[in-house]
């Protein structure tokens, strides 16, 4: 193996590579190579690094230093200053990004400290190189699962550690294995919800992109608890580059013997398919997920049966969010007490947030649960932009809650937020400041409703319409005070009869913005 | 023709769909699902035609009228919307000279919304094709577009 | 067996009733309007919803099995709220012209609202006028009345499994069309009228020709003959408020006099002519043992079902005209020559419980009379609302007899109405045919009932003749497919004869009944046909003296070169995208 002298990571997510980072790339290898350094200095590709809005990013190592907004233009000089003469670049160096590493506590010189289980190689491994992967204890966990563990004890491990799902609705991970393993039939199915759609949220993205084998690994880990032998990941359509990764993993997994017949020459078969959404918010919930893998429009499916018993063609099948599968890992690796160590007692481990809107450094990060709102919009995420005040933040997404400035310090996490009448949901937090109308913000989120409720029943087909109706009436000025009462009488039938969450889900944005905001709304109909 | 080989890729299983539906829209020369396209499918899948009408008019990304070189999906979900994005859809509904889900004169542009895309660390994001772009404003919006203009 | 209380009463239900149908046990009606008794429910309209002590949120009665010891409330304020808020959002995006909709006074929607008591609706109107489909022949769709239950879609799909109406697009523009949101007349439709008896409300109906007999009946110069199909007898009364089944044959002639026909024949004459005609068929290919099986082809949704799913088994094909085609071309030669009209002026009316007849009798083929043998066709809701214009009451009338020439008939045409019907009257007399004397017992049980299909074997002198029986469009293609099988792999079938109906029942539960029909009074209509039968004095269509004195002036004999070309017809293959005639066969 040749000794590097310097590592240059360079950031390829659909974030960068919009920002131009293909082109970077090329002018780097380039210069690296006019400059004679090809054997001394050793370019790699990465996944996302957490932050948005920062251009292309480059780290360069061993000194851990961050460049952001760098172009083509701009390689030269940082070639020649920090490759070649060893003095970094400060004009491009950033100093906002948060990033720590949990488990090999390597401290990578930046500001805030973060405690990295589901992120812990996003933006450090080349996500195309399962090597890499399996150089930070990659796929040691399945090998521990089958080599020294039931999998009665895998699912029991993973109730211990308190996981619970992080695609919104909360459920206990263990206890979802659980039922679906005892459930009747020979057949089971795991599937990855990856068809991410919560406005505002782009978590899983990032983990598809830059660490997909962590998914690869929690799937085989499920699999091998529940007693299933094949997988899906449905993942949204509109994910081109997550789609690229995933599959890519994928088949390096099987060309390691990983995915396939008898893994680690046990008697554990399991493979997995990507499926391609093609534009269906509902699709994000699990049973239309199910109908539309199975080629059908994704309408929900009544519940009970729930698909641990009678999922994926009628067979016993476990539906867990990427974020969800990506911790199972850690936890098998290092144990339930362990990933207990994070977070609070009444929901441990961490959360991987989407912080954006009004804040001076938008972008993904992972905190423990239970850090409070201010901490993730003041410490990470660099406060309101331009020096103004908070207003106001819309928390797990469109189908999520409004939050006033009182909220700043509650705890976020799933059973806290709860107590206040709001949800975690995906982990969107969308930040607004004191400039902001919120009854247009609500508009939006109402629209956006009506655009993606699947039609199949009467209170969410006709309520997002006639909530629609309403909110422009008051929004052009024509708004009768009795206006804003149907919003809230709307939303409540919806809340107590749609079909599925995704009508059932928007009496909370309502009825917390009026909370928090109900002045403001109420001053603009007569 | 495309539609043969398109299908030839997959497996005729109903849960290949959505595959072959997207497979089918992107070869076609209007980036549309025609009648031609939804009859392949569904003769290949041996089910009925309206059966597979009816999933491909349920999905967004899926369209069933002619569309031009150039797809621009402008997200106008919460995030992007308080980032500006309704302003922006005016902007490009003006420049353009189109409506939504309209496609300019010369079939070089169709205006779409989008749900959020999860480009919403640099809204306001759209796409055009498979390309993402963020922190859009009109400049840079009349930029991209020209390039694409000039690419002809 | 699961025992609860709802409202706090007991009630004991078999495990998996629905709380609906177990409240209905307890004598609650929960309000619905897309749930259906003969039909799996969707969940769509939400208005059933009802509390379950202990069990959070609210729960559809109609996919919710009743659980042990549950305590269920039904009427509480919290739901009666609730309801009265989706039947208004409902009609928020309804066309409410009541007075002008043809469901007015049957519409579901239209007694839940007053059931509910709802006197203003208090959210905005979204109502959206898009374009009526009047393209078909036979069905006229208006997406303004449709409230989205999906009940007409099950039944397109999974009764029938024509899939010529499926749910498009999403929602708020979610809509109910056929395939590349053609209209039902550019589409697979049958014409078999399932969905429209399924619609709750005015969204689906029969494309009306009430006004077109109302002009012929008005106009001094046209001679109007009426025919009226098997069915129509057991059915007719319930557009009178009589029970389901009861058989108001003399009192139909009486009221079709009143009304202002000119002749009042009967459809049933000419199902004693079709089992002749067929009969002799069966004989023929019985002894050639060529195109075996031989099937029926009374049912015109059936027919174009089968030219357009199963267009190879065209050969296999009756090419006997349905009764109502046979008829037609009889009024306009035969009649028109004994009673010395000149048929150019004769209006023939054919009164069906089908909705496909109306497609039939416009089909190009079907004028071998030199005119259009049958000009307009009413289903028994239309002449249901012409009599009640016109003051008729049906209750009130006297029993009649049919006109000559074209009016007897015989048990064996009567049972044409239900199930298996037109089998049994084809092996009567088909085997007196066949073995020149008469069948022992004449009720043929295995060819009865509402059994998905059914099978008979009949000894006819010695050879076994095997024959099935298929009601609905599904159990048609489960039937030959299992037949394009055997020919396909053992080079002949199992079956010597075959009959299908399009519709679930027969002709009994076709797409012209009155609305509100389910399975139970299909079941009763066909009964009261059965028992007609056994009070006639001929039970076999040979018997029948106006067919053989048909034959004797007219026709000749049975499958003679005039009958052929008066009675009997050829079929087309259809395309699979939109029911258009590909190939003449």
């Amino acid at each position: 193996m040749n000794l590097v002298r310097n590592h240059v990571l360079i950031s390829i997510d659909a974030g960068t590579i919009m920002a131009g980072a293909r082109a970077v790339e090329k002018a780097l290898i380039d210069e690296i190579a006019a400059q004679g350094l090809t054997a001394e200095i050793s370019v790699l590709e990465t996944g996302s690094i957490g932050a948005t809005g920062q251009g292309v990013i480059l780290v360069v190592y061993p000194e851990g230093v961050y460049y952001g907004n760098v172009t083509p233009q701009d390689i030269p000089e940082l070639v020649e200053e920090h490759l070649l003469k060893g003095r970094p670049l400060k004009r491009l160096i950033l100093s906002e990004i948060p990033v720590q590493h949990v488990i090999k506590k390597e401290k990578t010189g930046l500001l805030k400290e973060q405690p990295r289980i589901v992120l812990k190689n996003s933006g450090i491994i080349n996500p195309e190189n399962i090597d890499e992967y399996i150089a930070e204890n990659g796929y040691e966990a399945i090998a521990k699962a089958i080599t020294s563990m039931t999998p009665d004890e895998v699912i029991e491990e993973t109730k211990k550690s308190g996981l619970v799902g992080r695609g919104g609705a909360a459920f206990t991970t263990g206890m979802k294995w659980d039922f679906a393993r005892k459930a009747a039939g020979d057949i089971k199915y795991i599937v990855c919800n990856a068809d991410e759609g919560e406005p505002g949220t782009f978590k899983d993205r990032l983990i598809l992109e830059g660490d997909p084998h962590k998914l690869i690994e929690g799937m085989l880990i499920a699999g091998y608890a529940v007693g299933a032998s094949k997988g899906f990941v449905y993942i949204r359509g509109e994910y081109a580059l997550s789609i690229e990764r995933l599959e890519k993993a994928i088949a390096q997994a099987r060309q390691y013997g990983l995915l396939g017949d008898n893994i680690l020459e046990s008697t554990f078969s399991f493979d997995i398919t990507v499926m391609k959404g093609a534009g269906a918010y509902v699709c994000g919930e699990e049973t239309a997920l199910i109908e539309s893998l199975e080629g059908k429009r994704g309408h929900p499916r009544n519940k009970p049966p729930y698909p641990v018993t009678e999922g994926l063609w009628a067979k016993p099948t476990v539906v867990n969010n990427v974020e969800t599968l990506a911790n199972v890992p850690e936890i098998i690796l290092h144990g339930a007490s362990w990933f207990r160590g994070y977070g609070t007692e009444k929901c441990p481990g961490t959360k991987v947030f989407t912080i954006i809107g009004n804040v001076s450094t938008p972008g993904l990060i992972e905190v423990e649960m239970g850090t409070t709102l201010r901490d993730i919009i003041y410490e990470y995420a660099g406060g309101i932009k331009n020096g103004k005040k908070f207003k106001g933040a819309l928390v797990g997404g469109a189908a999520g809650a409004f939050l006033g400035p009182d909220m700043l310090d509650v705890k976020m996490d799933f059973v806290n937020l709860k107590e206040y009448s709001a949800v975690l949901g995906s982990g969107a937090i969308l930040v607004m400041d004191e400039d902001v109308d919120m009854l247009d913000m609500l508009k939006s989120v109402l629209h956006f409703f009506r655009h993606e409720s699947c039609g199949h029943c009467v209170p969410c087909r006709l309520g997002t319409a006639q909530l629609v109706k309403i909110i422009d009436r008051i929004s052009a000025s024509k708004g009768k005070k009795d206006d804003i009462d149907k919003l809230l009488k709307i939303a409540q039938v919806m809340q107590a009869t749609s079909f599925c969450p995704l009508g059932q889900s928007l009496y909370l944005p309502i009825s917390s913005s009026l909370k928090y905001f109900g002045g403001e709304i109420h001053s603009r109909v007569r | 023709m495309y539609r043969e080989q398109t299908l030839k890729k997959f497996n005729p299983a109903l849960d290949n769909i959505l595959y072959i539906l997207h497979d089918l829209q992107d070869n076609n020369p209007e980036h549309y699902l025609a009648k031609e396209d939804i009859r392949a499918c569904a003769d290949y899948l041996e089910v009925p035609y309206s059966y597979v009408h009816s999933v491909a008019s349920f999905y967004t990304m899926f369209s069933l009228k002619p569309r031009g070189r150039y797809i621009i999906r402008l997200c106008d979900s919460p995030p992007c919307h308080l980032m500006g994005s309704q302003s922006l859809l005016d902007y490009l509904k003006k420049s353009l000279d189109v409506k939504v889900g309209e496609t300019t004169k010369d079939k070089m542009f169709t205006l779409e919304l989008t749900s959020c895309l999860g480009a919403c660390g640099v809204a306001p994001a759209m796409m055009i094709n498979e390309e993402m772009f963020g922190n859009l404003t009109p400049a840079a919006v009349d930029a991209i577009l020209e390039k694409r203009r000039k690419e002809l | 067996m699961i025992k609860a209380k709802i409202n706090n009463v007991d009630v004991e239900v078999p495990e998996g009733t629905s709380i609906l149908w177990a409240a209905r046990k307890a004598n609650f009606t929960i309000p619905t309007l897309c749930s259906h008794p003969d039909l799996v429910p969707g969940g769509q309209c939400g208005i059933c919803v009802v509390e379950i002590e202990g069990i959070p949120g609210l729960k559809r009665a109609c996919m919710t099995p009743l659980g042990e010891g549950w305590k269920v409330h039904t009427h509480t304020a919290r739901l009666m709220e609730i309801r009265r808020q989706l039947v208004e959002l409902i009609l928020s995006y309804h066309d409410t012209d009541c007075l002008t909709c043809i469901k007015n006074n049957n519409c579901e929607l239209q007694a839940l609202a007053a059931t509910l008591g709802i006197n203003t609706v208090e959210w905005h109107s979204l109502e959206e006028r898009l374009p009526i489909d009047r393209s078909s022949a036979a069905i006229v769709r208006d997406p303004n009345k449709c409230i989205l239950c999906g009940r007409c879609t099950q039944v397109c799909s999974n009764m029938q499994t024509v899939n010529a109406l499926a749910v498009n697009h999403r929602g708020y523009s979610t809509v109910i069309t056929a395939a590349f949101d053609m209209g039902l007349g550019n589409s697979v439709c049958i014409n078999c009228g399932q969905c429209v008896v399924h619609c709750p409300v005015g969204a689906l109906y029969e494309n009306s020709h009430i006004e077109k007999v109302w002009d012929a009946i008005h106009d001094p110069d046209k001679f109007v003959v009426v025919q009226e199909a098997p069915a129509v007898r057991v059915m007719l009364g319930e557009e009178f408020g009589m029970e389901p089944g009861t058989l108001v044959t003399g009192k139909m002639y009486a009221a079709l006099r009143r009304i202002g026909f000119d002749a009042v024949l009967d459809t049933n004459f000419s199902a004693d002519l079709t089992i002749i005609e067929e009969g002799t068929e069966l004989v023929s290919r019985l002894k050639t043992g060529k195109n075996l099986p031989l099937i029926t082809s009374c049912s015109p949704g059936w027919i174009k079902f089968m030219e357009t799913f199963f267009h190879d088994m065209i050969p296999h094909m009756s090419t006997a005209k349905s009764p109502q085609q046979m008829f037609g071309a009889l009024a306009k030669t035969y009649f028109a020559e004994q009673r010395g009209i000149a048929p150019e002026k004769i209006v023939s009316v054919s009164i069906m419980p089908c909705t496909a007849k109306k497609f039939e009798c416009q089909r190009p083929e079907m004028r071998a009379s030199g005119f259009q043998d049958v000009d307009f066709v009413l289903t028994t809701r239309e002449i249901g609302r012409m009599l009640r214009e016109a003051g008729i009451d049906l209750n009130e009338m006297p029993d009649e007899k049919a006109d000559s020439l074209l009016g007897e008939y015989t048990g064996a045409a009567t049972i044409f109405g239900t199930t298996g019907g037109v089998m049994e009257a084809a092996l009567r007399s088909a085997y007196f045919l066949v073995a020149g004397r008469e069948l022992e017992s004449i009720d043929i049980a295995p060819v009865r009932g509402l059994k998905g299909i059914k099978e008979a074997e009949i000894d006819i002198d010695g050879l076994k003749v095997k024959v099935a029986v298929a009601h609905s469009g599904g159990q048609a293609r489960r039937l030959m497919e299992k037949v394009q099988d055997q020919l396909r792999n053992e080079g002949k079938s199992e079956y010597h004869f075959i009959e299908v109906m399009a519709c679930p029942g027969g002709c009994v539960g076709g797409g012209g009944q009155s609305w509100g029909s389910n399975m139970a009074k299909r079941a009763r209509r066909g009964e009261s046909l059965y028992a007609e039968d056994r009070s006639l004095q001929h039970r076999r269509s040979h018997e029948n003296p106006s067919i053989k004195v048909l034959y004797e002036k007219f026709l000749g004999k049975p499958n003679s070169e005039k009958s052929h070309t008066l009675l009997h017809t050829h079929y087309y293959k259809r395309s699979t995208v939109d029911g258009d005639i590909i190939a003449e066969q």
